[in-house]
């Protein structure tokens, strides 16, 4: 069963299948530098001490956003890790 | 801290980019790649050049050149900054993309990281797309290896049509492969490869009828392909450079503009507006090296990230990222004071020990007492104090730093950090480049173009000098050492000097966060920009390399520059102490004129006299002091702390003086070559003088405060 979430809303842990990517221009332009688009497979490694920002795999890479540039990006929720 | 002989000195601010050739010949190479690939130790290995290298994103922030040959050729290798793609987001990625598409390198070797290859694949077909020759180095190949992961770089090179090679930067046998394969590529004939990357139907459609219209003379110089897509997406700021490296406006002919339309038309009709064709354009060049890296790439291990994710959850987890970052901060220090001891008492031993032999030999030349006077007592012993008083320190202070930065530990500071600086509508970047500033103001007010937005870089220029750099450093560890720990040395005053000093820094970092804040509700207003911040793998560092880079290229260069000022100054400072208006020296005339204001803040005119000729360098601002009260009062040989607290006393000083004095230290103008950098970096004299102003009011009213505090309660 999918279940949609915002992408500040996983934990880490947690895996998702980006839906859909909604930011302004300039977080956009990231977001498609790091190649997240419709279709990546992200997942939460960790959140920052402060609770804020959070660190996600893609592609191979560890990427630490905070959450509100990533509140508008849908991801499907597809599991959890270990 | 990109503290590197360019980057310090006078000559920190950089001067546009001249390729400098030495034979007519030489072939010219861009170094491309994304950030944090080892882009630089490439460089460095091929070039024998220093260029500052560290575990983190964004340390190249101007391009850099070497001259590197082989029997066929010579080649002069230009260090690009490294960038995640070429749309030119960034003032970085102008420079690369500018650089590819205008400064006409004969080739250009795209430098991937083996571990992430996947995303790095994405430059490399963005760089195919405006390039005619290109090599593929994939980097940190033992890396991968170690973690599983390995690359089929054959199948690479035949998928992409150019060839691939990997390398390890330590390794020189695969340097001399990239090399090989540099001079093969040069020797074969430029021609136009198959497009890279296939975007979808009515985009390739509209890209062959722009394309078309575009006249010969224009496709020799710039891949048509390439601008036929710039011109549909109306890319201003390409458009504008193409105009002046063509020398006329492609999109003003008659014919263009005609086809242009019709293109447009085209894509309006398939529902692509002119806006949102990057949004389909930029998918199919992520889909494309997703579909390579499937092809190519085998994982042996599903987590092969494991180690790394362990290390960060204890440096970055909410129990332990905190008191971590405390407890190395304090252990960097404890090893630095405790370590710097012993060495500073022998080399101050040395130092003044040559002193006397060097006046006993001025004495049997028959040398006027003036010339001896000057030279001995001016510039020697301003000279001796800087390098037995620094040099120490420094020696410890910047390898172990240098050992966190190639660890990768900088990126977790700013991720732990990230949120107060979040709360102060800053850019969490703002951390590494308080980082840099802890080697260099100069350095660090440079490094913070790793910032994008205007704005949050304005912060981090302005707030930059709250961060004690390395001139700094010795005089508040003397004053600490001298007046709140004692001066017997051993184990137990080093840390209690260690917890003090890192006090000291802790109250420096919330200055900074504090003015950040103001400048943000006031002057600075804006809601904090967009950014990604990566996290990159943890490296062994390469312990006996940053040993001696670290000392020759940091500690040497620092100490030298420290000293070329200390000679003049020296002469100046005695100069001024010794010659006399009316029974009392020039310096004293100023230092009473200033008395009165410097009293208030719990210093002597005297103190503030240091400071205002300590412009040039921290580094002599104690040094002034002392000669400025040895003219004044009798002679006394000053080859230990504990007389050099003895003369302190003598003139005065209470433990308020050394607490204002630290404070001042602290918090003050910053030293020429960092306003003479901020100038150039924010184009503006008024934020310099605000850059000025701003540290100088925080430390004048912290000592009133503390002064005034002092005289209430003691």
């Amino acid at each position: 069963m999918e279940h949609t979430v915002r992408m500040h809303q996983i934990l880490p842990g947690q895996n998702g299948i980006v839906k859909t990517v909604s930011a302004d221009e300039e977080m956009e332009r990231r977001f498609l530098d790091i190649g997240l688009i419709p279709g990546t497979k992200i997942s939460c490694v960790g959140k920052s001490p402060g609770g804020d920002p959070s660190a996600y795999l893609i592609r191979g890479a560890v990427i630490a956003i905070r959450a509100v540039n990533c509140a508008e990006i849908t991801l499907a929720l597809c599991g959890e890790d270990e | 801290m990109g503290l590197t002989a360019n980057a310090v000195g006078f000559g920190a601010y950089d001067t546009g980019l001249i390729i400098e050739k030495r034979n007519p010949d030489d072939k010219v190479i861009a170094l491309a790649g994304n950030p944090n690939v080892g882009k630089s130790t490439i460089f460095n290995a091929l070039t024998g050049m220093h260029q500052h290298t560290g575990n983190w994103t964004g340390k190249t922030v101007t391009a850099a050149q070497g001259y590197c040959s082989t029997e066929a050729h010579g080649y002069v290798l230009v260090d690009i900054p490294g960038t995640y793609s070429l749309l030119a987001h960034s003032a970085e990625e102008e420079v690369a993309r500018n650089f590819i598409c205008f400064g006409k390198p004969d080739a250009v070797i795209v430098v991937c990281d083996a571990t992430c290859l996947e995303r790095n694949l994405n430059l490399v077909l963005q760089t195919m797309e405006i390039a005619d020759r290109v090599i593929v180095c994939v980097n940190l190949m033992d890396e991968a290896k170690r973690k599983g992961i390995s690359p089929d770089l054959s199948a690479l090179s035949e998928a992409l049509g150019v060839p691939v090679v990997g390398t390890t930067a330590q390794d020189k046998k695969t340097l001399l492969h990239l090399l090989g394969t540099l001079d093969q590529t040069i020797d074969q004939p430029r021609c136009r490869k198959e497009p890279p990357v296939r975007y979808p139907q009515a985009i390739e459609e509209s890209i062959a009828l722009v394309e078309s219209a575009l006249n010969q003379s224009v496709a020799k110089q710039i891949n048509p392909r390439w601008l036929s897509l710039k011109l549909l997406e109306h890319d201003s700021t390409l458009l504008c450079e193409a105009e002046r490296f063509l020398g006329t406006a492609v999109e003003d002919e008659e014919h263009v503009r005609a086809m242009l339309r019709t293109a447009q038309m085209h894509l309006t009709i398939h529902g692509i507006g002119t806006t949102q064709l990057k949004q389909h354009t930029v998918p199919a060049i992520v889909q494309t090296a997703e579909q390579l890296a499937e092809r190519t790439i085998t994982y042996q291990r599903h987590d092969y990230n494991r180690t790394d994710r362990r290390i960060d959850r204890i440096l970055t987890s909410k129990a332990t990222g905190y008191p971590l970052m405390l407890l190395l901060l304090l252990g960097v220090f404890w090893i630095t004071i405790a370590g710097a001891n012993y060495p500073s008492q022998l080399l101050s031993d040395l130092l003044f020990g040559v002193q006397d032999l060097l006046s006993e030999q001025f004495i049997q030349w028959g040398a006027p007492t003036l010339l001896h006077d000057v030279l001995i007592r001016g510039v020697y012993r301003v000279l001796a104090w800087v390098v037995s008083v620094m040099l120490p320190p420094m020696a410890i202070f910047f390898p172990l730093f240098t050992l966190l930065e190639d660890a990768g530990y900088l990126p977790r500071v700013a991720y732990n950090l990230d949120k107060p600086f979040h709360r102060c509508k800053a850019c969490g970047k703002q951390s590494l480049t308080m980082a840099m500033g802890f080697g260099c103001n100069a350095a660090g007010v440079t490094g913070c173009r790793i910032i994008d937005s205007p704005r949050e870089r304005l912060l981090a220029i302005l707030t930059n000098s709250f961060v004690p750099c390395n001139g700094r450093f010795p005089t508040i560890l003397a004053i600490i050492t001298m007046f709140f720990i004692g001066t017997e040395g051993g184990l137990c005053a080093s840390f209690s000097s260690a917890l003090f000093l890192t006090l000291v820094i802790l109250l420096g970092i919330a200055m900074t966060f504090a003015a950040t804040r103001l400048l943000s509700a006031t002057v600075l207003k804006g809601v904090p920009s967009a950014y990604t911040l990566e996290l990159p793998s943890y490296r062994k560092p390469q312990i006996g390399k940053v040993l001696i880079r670290s000392l020759l290229d940091r500690t040497l260069f620092v100490l030298g520059r420290a000293a070329m000022i200390a000679i003049p100054a020296g002469l100046i400072i005695w100069l001024s102490a010794n010659i006399t208006i009316s029974g009392t020296s020039l310096l004293s005339h100023c230092a009473a004129f200033l008395d009165p204001f410097a009293q208030l803040m719990g210093l002597d005119g005297m103190i503030l006299m240091a400071f205002l000729l300590g412009l040039p360098a921290n580094e002599i601002v104690v040094p002034i002091l002392l000669m400025g009260y040895l003219a004044q009062g009798e002679l006394i040989e000053m080859d230990s702390l504990s007389q050099m607290r003895q003369l302190l006393v003598e003139n005065g000083w209470t433990q308020t003086t050394a607490i204002c004095m630290i404070l001042f230290s602290l918090m003050h103008w910053p030293c020429s070559t960092t306003l003479m950098t901020i100038r150039k970096e924010t184009g503006s004299w008024k934020w310099t003088l605000l850059s000025l102003a701003l540290p100088t009011i925080f430390g004048i009213f912290g000592c009133m405060l503390i002064n005034a505090a002092a005289h209430l309660f003691l």
